[in-house]
């Protein structure tokens, strides 16, 4: 499944509890729409932590970088290695969205 | 509406204290003795200014055979607390009954939970050390609102760590009890005098959802929760609260290590946070309220943010039981 696929389902698995999101697009702010709140985030951030093995410094734990799907693919992406493909714990994933 | 900008300033929060304490004094009356047909009020009393405000306008109001002050304290509680609504009791002549909690909280395992909640972010955590948990900076940076726990060890070594989801929850979760196991002293005097319940939230508090639900957020009436801290202070001048206590530093008195309540909850002191409050309910731009608190224009529209932020995050304990289909028998607002 690729990054951006993922992220959308857990978001949407979630914190919107299966809902179908058409109307939700790739830029909206979780905050802003009322889909995200702080709780929200911490949750997120340990999905994040064990599914692509990032360690969050408190400097990384802003709506910059976790606030929309796009935003949250960007901040994966750079985080992640290059050449990240199996050594995560669910199955290989494209980081090309 | 917008106020033109000329017109703010801190003078905005300035009250006539002696004509709001009357009216005050014969609302508190009303509520009790007719609304809510009681015979007096139970307040629970922390020696900090709100409960303090609260306990003198309804000695006003229905006398002191009438006013019962409780003090609640428990194991984390500063010792400060006791000293200062002894001192209130003293001033006011206030009846005051002492009930410590901690048996009830030891019990209900509530610090025990917390402590384990803690030691699944920093292992090394004993019954020995003190703790607080904190927010980061909401006003220079835009940071999500997650908290950190800091420890102290018996040497006096600090430690913090970003707290997880469960640990997070686990925190809070057990710290409630403390309001909980409160608020369930003060119904049970109420119910052996026949009293109603004072909640003493003021303005800020009450809109930014700081308080327990169905803790220190429960009670009959809640005399002060339409007025700005700022204002409260001004009451306690006029109602001759004792100087001590009118500068005493707010404070949880939650944590074993001392917590402002701009680390815990809001993000300016609660003089900045009123006036923020005040302007963004009148429709005032950042530009306009930058220059009175001292902040610059983006500071203060994260501060708006922060207001936004928080009202729709604690809309949840303000809320009633949601009835599947009402009961028009009962209605909402008796």
């Amino acid at each position: 499944m690729a990054l951006k696929d993922e992220l959308r389902q857990f978001v949407t698995d979630n914190f919107m509890y299966g809902k179908p999101y058409e109307g939700f697009a790739d830029d909206d702010s979780f905050i802003e729409r009322g889909i995200m709140d702080s709780t929200a985030v911490m949750e997120l951030v340990a999905y994040l932590e064990k599914r692509y093995r990032i360690a969050f410094d408190d400097k990384d734990l802003s709506p910059d970088n976790l606030d929309s799907v796009n935003r949250l693919v960007r901040f994966v992406k750079s985080r992640v290695q290059s050449d990240f493909t199996g050594a995560c714990d669910a199955g290989r994933i494209a980081l090309r969205t | 509406m917008s106020l033109p900008a000329t017109v703010f300033s801190a003078d905005v929060l300035k009250i006539d204290a002696a004509r709001i304490s009357a009216d005050l004094e014969g609302k508190v009356r009303d509520i009790v003795l007719e609304r809510l047909n009681r015979k007096g009020v139970v307040i629970a009393i922390s020696g900090g200014i709100d409960s303090s405000v609260v306990a003198a306008l309804c000695l006003k109001a229905l006398g002191p055979a009438r006013v019962l002050g409780l003090m609640l304290p428990e194991a984390d509680s500063s010792p400060d607390s006791l000293h200062f609504a002894n001192l209130l009791a003293q001033s006011l002549g206030l009846r005051t009954q002492v009930e410590d909690i901690a048996g009830i909280l030891i019990s209900a395992g509530c610090y025990q939970r917390r402590d384990d909640a803690i030691r699944r972010v920093i292992p090394q955590y004993t019954a020995a050390y003190k703790c607080k948990i904190v927010l980061p900076d909401q006003v220079n940076g835009s940071a999500y609102p997650i908290f950190s726990v800091v420890v102290e060890s018996p040497l006096g070594e600090r430690t913090k760590a970003r707290l997880t989801l469960d640990a997070y929850l686990g925190v809070v979760a057990a710290t409630n009890f403390k309001q909980r196991t409160r608020k369930m002293m003060e119904y049970y005097y109420a119910d052996l005098f026949n009293y109603a319940v004072a909640g003493t939230p003021n303005r800020l508090e009450y809109d930014q959802g700081f308080f327990v639900k169905s803790g220190d957020g429960a009670a009959d009436l809640k005399p002060i929760a339409h007025l700005y801290k700022t204002q409260v202070y001004q009451l306690a001048a006029y109602l001759g609260i004792p100087q001590e206590i009118q500068k005493r530093p707010p404070t949880t008195d939650t944590y074993p290590l001392d917590q402002s309540q701009e680390e815990f909850y809001f993000p300016l002191s609660y003089d900045r946070m009123d006036l923020c409050l005040y302007a963004k309910n009148h429709g005032l731009q950042p530009e306009e309220v930058a220059p009175v608190v001292a902040l610059t224009a983006q500071q203060v529209a994260r501060v708006y943010h922060v207001i936004d932020r928080t009202r729709s995050a604690t809309r949840y304990l303000h809320r009633l039981p949601v009835l599947s289909e009402k009961v028009p028998e009962v209605p909402d607002d008796l």
